[in-house]
C-alpha cells in the first residue's frame, strides 16, 4: 500500500477524496509509466479510472488483493494497462467468464471488471445474466457510452432509438438495451445507474459495489464525444456531460413517471441493494463438506 | 476445516483407494479419473453429446479432492472459466464436442498466445454442425490443430482405448504445463461411450508435472523458450494479454520485431521439440511392404485388418499416433522411404491421410468413412487387398 497520509482522519480523507493533492497518494494503483491514456479529448474514461482509483483508496484495498478483468474496447483501457494491479486483458465480451474462473481460485481477491456496452451487454450480455444469476462476487463496472467508439462508432446494444452512427446512417430503428435494470432482474446484490456527470454519488456507488458481498454492478454513462457526439450534435465532452445533467431522473422520481415521460431519460440511483449467497462462499462450503464425507483425509 | 489440507495430498489419498484397481468403465469416465491423475483441480464444461460424461464424472469426483466443477453458460465461458482459473493456480481442463469445440476456437487462440496451460478434450462427433449428434467421427483432427487464427502449433493427444482415455488426460496436463500450451485430448463419440477393462495406476505412478512460478512479471512473457508463471495475488501484477505483447506482458502492438519474436517464440517452443513429441506404436514393421497408419478409434479395426492380412502372409506394417500434434514428420518421412505404400483409414474425408501425404514420398491410399459407424475390419482388410 502506497503512503497515506497518517495524519488523516477517515472523514478528512473522504472529504478531500477529489482534491488534486490526493494524486500522491493514488499515484501507486497506476502504473505511471504508461502514462498519459490514449483516451480522446473529452473521453469519460478518465473520470472512471480517476474514480475508480479513489474508490480502492476510500476502501483501503490493497493492489495486491485486486484482480481486474477486462475485454475488448475503449473502456477496458481503464485497467488495461493503466491500473497496476494483476490484470487479465480478455476476448472481446468474455471478462466475466475468465473472471469466474478466477474468483473461484481466489475467493478472497476483489475480483473487477471494467469494460463497455458493446463488450458486456452486446457480445458478452449472456456472461453478466448468468453472473448475475450466480450471485458471484465480481465487481462490475460496465462504462456505457452508447456505442462502438474503438471500431469507429458503430451502434451498440446501448444505442438510442434514432440516432445516426456509422453503421445507421438513417437512424437506429431499435430500441436500447437497459441493461442495469437486466442484471437487477437477472439477480444480482447491487446495482446501479450513474454518469460521468454525477462523480460523488457515482464515486460512493463504485465503493458501495466494492464493499458488497455478492454480484455487484454499476452502470456508468459516459461521454463519447469523438465517435458518439460527433453524430449526435455533441461536439464536445461537457455538451454530452450537459445533456447528462438535465436528463437524469432519480430511481425515486421515474417511479412515478410515466413511460412516456421517461422517454430520453437516464434513469439514476439505486436500482437494487440485498444480500444473497455469494457464489464461491457456498461452493467453498459445499467442497470442505464434500471432502470431510468423501474419506479423502483419511489415511 | 478441511478445504486447509494441502490438495496434493488429498488427491493422493483419493486416489490410493483405486490403486491396481480394474474397473469397467466407460471412455468418458476414464477420460475424468486421467484429469484426476493428471492434478486437475478446477473443470469448467458446458453440456453435450457425447462428452457430457466427463463432467458428470468429475462433479462426482472434483469436490471429493477440494477441487470445484462448475456448469458455465456456453463453451465460450468453460474456456474463459478455465484460463481464469490457471491464473488463479488451477490446473484445469474443459470437455466438449464439436459444436462447443468450434465455440472455444477463439479463447483456445488466447491460451496458446498468453501461454496458459491447460486441458480440452473435443470427444468427436460426426459434423458438420449438429451433425448426427449422437454419433461418432473423427472430423476435427485438422480443427483441433488450425481451428483458432494466426500461427501457432498445438499439441493433441488421440486415445483408442478406454485406458489411453485415462493415461492420455493426464499425460495432457503434463505436457500442457511442461510447454505452457493448451494441449487437446481428440476422444470421440466411439471411444467416450466404449466401454472395457480399465487399470487404474497407483497414485504417484503418473508423475505431475509442476508448474514453474516465478515472483517478479518482468519475463513471464519472453526471456526464454518457456518461461516461468506468476500465479493471481502474490503482489506481481502481471499484466496478461491476447494482444501483441513484450516480455513483460505489456501490449506493443504496432513494432514488428516484437510480434515477430514473441509468436516465432510460441510457435518455436513445441516445433523445436517436435521429437520429444513423437508417440507412435508401431507393430509388424520390420519387414513391412506396405503399412497402416492410424489413430483414435480408426485404429482399432485397423489393427485387426493387418492381423488378418498379416495371417494371409501379407507383408504389412502398423503405426499407430498417440500424439497427433505436433505430426510426427520425421517419422512418417523415414517410414514412407521403405514402404510401397501407406494406408490411412480415418473416420472422416481424409484430414490425417493429406499430412501423411506431405511426408511420405511412398503412395498414400485414404480409407474414409462417415456416417457415424467406425470401419469394420473387412472395409479396411478389402482395400489392404486390392492395392496389394
Amino acid at each position: 500500500m502506497g503512503s497515506r497520509n497518517a495524519d488523516m482522519n477517515e472523514q478528512q480523507v473522504s472529504e478531500s477524496a477529489l482534491d488534486v493533492s490526493a494524486r500522491s497518494r493514488l499515484a501507486h494503483y497506476l502504473r505511471e509509466e504508461i502514462l498519459p491514456t490514449a483516451f480522446c479529448p473529452g473521453c469519460g474514461c478518465g473520470t472512471v479510472l480517476n474514480l475508480f482509483i479513489h474508490t480502492l483508496d476510500r476502501c483501503g484495498i490493497d493492489q495486491k488483493d485486486l484482480i481486474l478483468v477486462t475485454g475488448i474496447g475503449c473502456s477496458s483501457w481503464i485497467p488495461s494497462p493503466y491500473l497496476k494491479a494483476d490484470t487479465l486483458h480478455t476476448t472481446h465480451g468474455r471478462p466475466i467468464a475468465f473472471a469466474t474462473g478466477a474468483k473461484v481460485m481466489k475467493p478472497d481477491k476483489h475480483v473487477v471488471i471494467i469494460a463497455g456496452d458493446g463488450d458486456l451487454a452486446g457480445i458478452g450480455g449472456n456472461h453478466l445474466i448468468h453472473a448475475a444469476r450466480r450471485n458471484i462476487g465480481l465487481k462490475v463496472f460496465l462504462v456505457n457510452n452508447y456505442i462502438y467508439g474503438m471500431t469507429g462508432g458503430q451502434v451498440s446494444p446501448t444505442t438510442p432509438a434514432g440516432v445516426c452512427t456509422t453503421t445507421t446512417p438513417y437512424g437506429n430503428l431499435e430500441p436500447p438495451m437497459r441493461i442495469a435494470e437486466v442484471v437487477a432482474a437477472a439477480g444480482a446484490d447491487y446495482v446501479a445507474r450513474w454518469t460521468t456527470h454525477h462523480v460523488r454519488r457515482l464515486m460512493y456507488s463504485m465503493e458501495t459495489a466494492m464493499r458488497k458481498g455478492g454480484f455487484s454492478f454499476v452502470e456508468i454513462i459516459s461521454q463519447c464525444p469523438v465517435n458518439y457526439g460527433r453524430k449526435t450534435n455533441f461536439k464536445e465532452g461537457l455538451d454530452m456531460l450537459g445533456h447528462f445533467r438535465s436528463n437524469s431522473v432519480f430511481v425515486e422520481a421515474a417511479s412515478k413517471m410515466t413511460e412516456s415521460a421517461l422517454e430520453g431519460k437516464i434513469i439514476i440511483g439505486t436500482l437494487m441493494n440485498r444480500e444473497r449467497v455469494e457464489f464461491t462462499k457456498a461452493l467453498r462450503d459445499f467442497t470442505a463438506e464434500r471432502v470431510s464425507q468423501s474419506g479423502a483425509l483419511e489415511d | 476445516m478441511a478445504l486447509d489440507t494441502d490438495k496434493k495430498t488429498l488427491r493422493r489419498k483419493y486416489l490410493k483407494r483405486f490403486s491396481g484397481e480394474t474397473k469397467f468403465m466407460q471412455g468418458d469416465a476414464a477420460c475424468a479419473y486421467g484429469a484426476l491423475y493428471g492434478g486437475c483441480d478446477f473443470f469448467a464444461g458446458y453440456p453435450i453429446t457425447p462428452a457430457s460424461e466427463i463432467a458428470e464424472v468429475l462433479a462426482v469426483e472434483l469436490p471429493n479432492i477440494g477441487g470445484y466443477c462448475i456448469q458455465m453458460e456456453d463453451e465460450i465461458a468453460s474456456i474463459g472459466a478455465v484460463i481464469g482459473a490457471v491464473w488463479g493456480g488451477a490446473r484445469a481442463m474443459t470437455a466438449t464436442s464439436g459444436p462447443g469445440f468450434s465455440l472455444m476456437q477463439e479463447n483456445i487462440g488466447y491460451a496458446v498466445m498468453t501461454e496458459t496451460p491447460c486441458v480440452i478434450v473435443d470427444v468427436q462427433r460426426s459434423g458438420p454442425s449438429t451433425g448426427q449428434a449422437t454419433l461418432p467421427a473423427q472430423g476435427d483432427i485438422m480443427q483441433a490443430r488450425w481451428g483458432t487464427h494466426g500461427d501457432h502449433e498445438m499439441i493433441a493427444l488421440a486415445p483408442t482405448t478406454v485406458q489411453e482415455c485415462l493415461t492420455l488426460t493426464a499425460d495432457a496436463f503434463n505436457l500442457a504445463e511442461e510447454f505452457r500450451n493448451p494441449a487437446i485430448v481428440l476422444m470421440d463419440g466411439e471411444v467416450g461411450h466404449l466401454r472395457e477393462k480399465v487399470v487404474f495406476p497407483g497414485p504417484t505412478e503418473i508423475k505431475i508435472k509442476e508448474r514453474r512460478l516465478t515472483d517478479s512479471a518482468d519475463r513471464v512473457f519472453g526471456g526464454e523458450a518457456i518461461p516461468p508463471m506468476v500465479e493471481f495475488g502474490h503482489g506481481s501484477f502481471v499484466h496478461i494479454t491476447g494482444s501483441t505483447h513484450k516480455e513483460t506482458g505489456m501490449r506493443d502492438v504496432f513494432t514488428r520485431e516484437v510480434h515477430d519474436r514473441l509468436v516465432r517464440r510460441i510457435y518455436s517452443k513445441i516445433d523445436d521439440r517436435r521429437d520429444e513429441l513423437v508417440r507412435v506404436e508401431e507393430h509388424f514393421m520390420e519387414d513391412a511392404e506396405t503399412a497402416v497408419v492410424s489413430l483414435g478409434v480408426a485404429a482399432r479395426p485397423a489393427m485387426g485388418a493387418v492381423l488378418r492380412a498379416r495371417d494371409k502372409g501379407k507383408k504389412v506394417g502398423f503405426l499407430r499416433l498417440l500424439i497427433v500434434w505436433p505430426f510426427p514428420d520425421k517419422k512418417i518421412s523415414s517410414v514412407g522411404k521403405r514402404l510401397k505404400r501407406i494406408f490411412v483409414p480415418e473416420m472422416n474425408l481424409g484430414q490425417i491421410s493429406r499430412e501423411i501425404q506431405r511426408f511420405a514420398d511412398c503412395e498414400v491410399i485414404s480409407i474414409p468413412k462417415i456416417g457415424g459407424v467406425s470401419h469394420t475390419v473387412q472395409d479396411i482388410y478389402s482395400v489392404l487387398e486390392e492395392k496389394r
